[in-house]
């Protein structure tokens, strides 16, 4: 493809490959605090929640500058993880943790809401049937949940693609290390004569986009199909 | 042999019950708030009781003075629910086999091939729930229950959420399921017809607290522990089917006495249990003639129950058993009836309907 040239094919590369990073690395910890948000009753559950929602409500800029002082080569926790060669700051990693963050809410709401879909008398029935709880999320929970799994990860997907104020803030605008789509067009708009890319770059954040909600819209619906009513 | 003692406090509401009861089927039988539901979720551990024991015969399920509390999936139950329950994401197979998975290898259990015979279920092992009947499901209910290597089924009134069609369809297998596979059975209804039809002893709760208890004969015949009171009340009897006549009807022989009922599916010599509502039975002084009901019983009377209300309770010492017929206190009065009054039991042959005759 000669469509797009090597510096918006390298943004592009580089928005996919934080954003898959980001989206299958938060899925597992998303599961988790959607089901302790829906099914778990724990002191600190409302300041959980709370915590989790942040990212949709502070500005931007905000969330980002307050991880480049946690994460940081010599924040609190950046520090501790630079021991062990684990560096966010200013490299591609640290796009992915600002992406995955900021897409988290959206992930949790998704699948904290099939998950309070899920009748609780059918994980009644498991227990009686001799599954332990951890086996009724297992081969109850879990697969009745998938449309809403699937769903908030290719919202999260989608969102952490088009992420732009904490990343920039965070991790800055380095071409091939952090310089994603929405950092790209931002580049481009800057100089005389880049209208054409970010024009490029703009077409494929809208393919993207649509095409991650009409794959998250069919997969829901074939895997509700099979799950059928009760 | 089943042992229960339960007492739980809810705000308005407390649940003191204890009973022991031989193998076979128990029915806990009462109306909607007495507590049935919250005794069988104590049984089946999703229900923690203040204080109580629970145990099918040396299997202790719940043991509060000694502290043991077993959580429902150390239980080894088998719960049939009302609504089946059934798991949505999988096949009738993979619901059949789901319990059995979880039981321990050794346990000695029910053979799928037999029991999916028994329930007559084999042409729906590959469609999902979502394709089945509520009758259907529930007999895959009943399977995958077994399945599950227990100790005891419960049921939660298992019928209650079908049309009378899919009632008389479901109901022979709980007689199977009793008759042919050596698991106790905890039933719980509130419908006096499965009562008469499955009951191996009968308990009656009200407001928390078992009323009585006896066979189903001995429960349905008194009215003072029925819990919808005279409108439940009859008697069961044991009757031999002597001849399918071609006229459509079948007679039956109850204790040497003839009772004529619409053709019964039951091959002759077998035996059925039947119940005969007490408000579908007439009495008379004299014997009736030219009068079209069929059955007509000679008996004296054993005693007269007045409740609230208009209405009495006689119970009738006949040839064929103990008969109930409910009648308005005006009419005994007027027939002079007291205990040991010779009269006569008139029951319409189309009152003995298919749905509560059983083997």
């Amino acid at each position: 493809m000669d469509w797009l040239g090597p510096e918006e094919w390298r943004a592009v590369a580089l928005s996919l490959q934080v954003s898959f990073w980001a989206t299958l690395v938060s899925l597992p910890l998303g599961i988790l605090t959607a089901y302790a948000l829906a099914r778990l009753d724990f002191p600190g559950k409302q300041l959980l929640n709370g915590i989790v929602h942040l990212p949709l409500i502070l500005p931007p800029v905000v969330t980002g500058y307050l991880l480049l002082l946690g994460f940081g080569t010599r924040g609190p926790v950046g520090g501790i993880l630079a021991e062990f060669g684990i560096v966010f700051a200013f490299r591609w990693t640290g796009a992915a943790l600002a992406a995955g963050i900021m897409a988290f809410p959206l992930m949790v709401r998704a699948i904290r809401l099939s998950i309070e879909a899920v009748d609780p008398k059918l994980e009644q029935a498991s227990s009686t049937l001799g599954a332990s709880p951890a086996w009724v999320f297992l081969t109850v929970t879990l697969p009745m949940t998938l449309p809403g799994i699937i769903a908030g990860a290719i919202l999260a997907f989608a969102k952490a693609m088009g992420e732009f104020g904490a990343t920039i803030t965070f991790v800055s605008n380095i071409p091939g290390q952090t310089r994603t789509i929405p950092s790209a067009i931002y580049a481009f708009l800057q100089v005389p004569g880049g209208e054409g890319s970010a024009m490029k770059l703009v077409t494929v954040s809208v393919v993207v986009a649509m095409g991650a909600l009409l794959l998250s819209e069919v997969i829901s619906r074939r895997v509700a199909t099979r799950i059928g009513g009760a | 042999m089943l042992d229960i003692a339960v007492r739980h406090a809810f705000a308005g509401f407390t649940l003191d019950t204890s009973f022991r009861a031989p193998p076979g089927v128990t029915v806990l039988f009462g109306r909607s708030g007495s507590g049935k539901t919250t005794l069988v979720n104590a049984v089946a551990g999703l229900l923690m009781p203040d204080a109580g024991r629970i145990a099918v015969g040396d299997w202790v399920l719940l043991d509060t003075e000694r502290g043991i509390r077993l959580r429902p999936h150390k239980r080894r139950l088998g719960y049939i629910f009302q609504e089946g329950r059934l798991f949505p994401h999988l096949t009738v197979r993979q619901n059949l086999a789901y319990g059995a998975w979880f039981a321990p290898k050794n346990a000695p259990r029910e053979d799928e091939a037999k029991v999916v015979e028994l329930l007559g279920i084999g042409p729906l092992l590959n469609r999902r729930p979502a394709a089945l009947s509520g009758g259907e499901k529930q007999r895959v209910a009943i399977g995958r229950a077994l399945l599950a290597a227990p100790h005891m089924i419960l049921a939660d009134e298992p019928l209650a959420a079908l049309d009378d069609a899919r009632k008389s369809e479901v109901l022979p297998y709980f007689e199977r399921l009793r008759d042919e596979v050596e698991i106790p059975i905890l039933y719980v209804t509130h419908s006096a017809a499965e009562v008469a039809r499955l009951a191996t002893t009968v308990v009656t709760l009200e407001e928390g607290r078992v009323t009585g208890q006896g066979t189903a004969a001995e429960v349905l015949a008194n009215p003072s522990v029925t819990p919808l009171g005279a409108r439940a009340a009859g008697a069961v009897l044991e009757a031999t089917i002597a001849r399918h006549h071609p006229d459509g009807l079948t007679e039956l022989h109850a204790g040497g006495t003839p009772l004529f009922l619409p053709a019964l599916g039951q091959p002759e010599g077998s035996t059925v249990r039947v119940r005969i509502a007490a408000h579908d039975v007439i009495l008379a002084t004299s014997e009736p003639s030219d009068l079209s009901a069929l059955n007509i019983l000679p008996g004296t009377v054993h005693d007269i129950r007045s409740g609230q209300g208009p209405g009495a309770i006689v119970s009738l010492d006949t040839p064929a058993g103990r008969i109930l017929a409910r009648v308005t206190r005006r009419s005994a009065k007027r027939l002079g009836l007291q205990s040991g009054t010779p009269c006569y039991a008139v029951i319409k042959s189309v009152a003995l309907a298919p749905q509560d005759i059983g083997g």
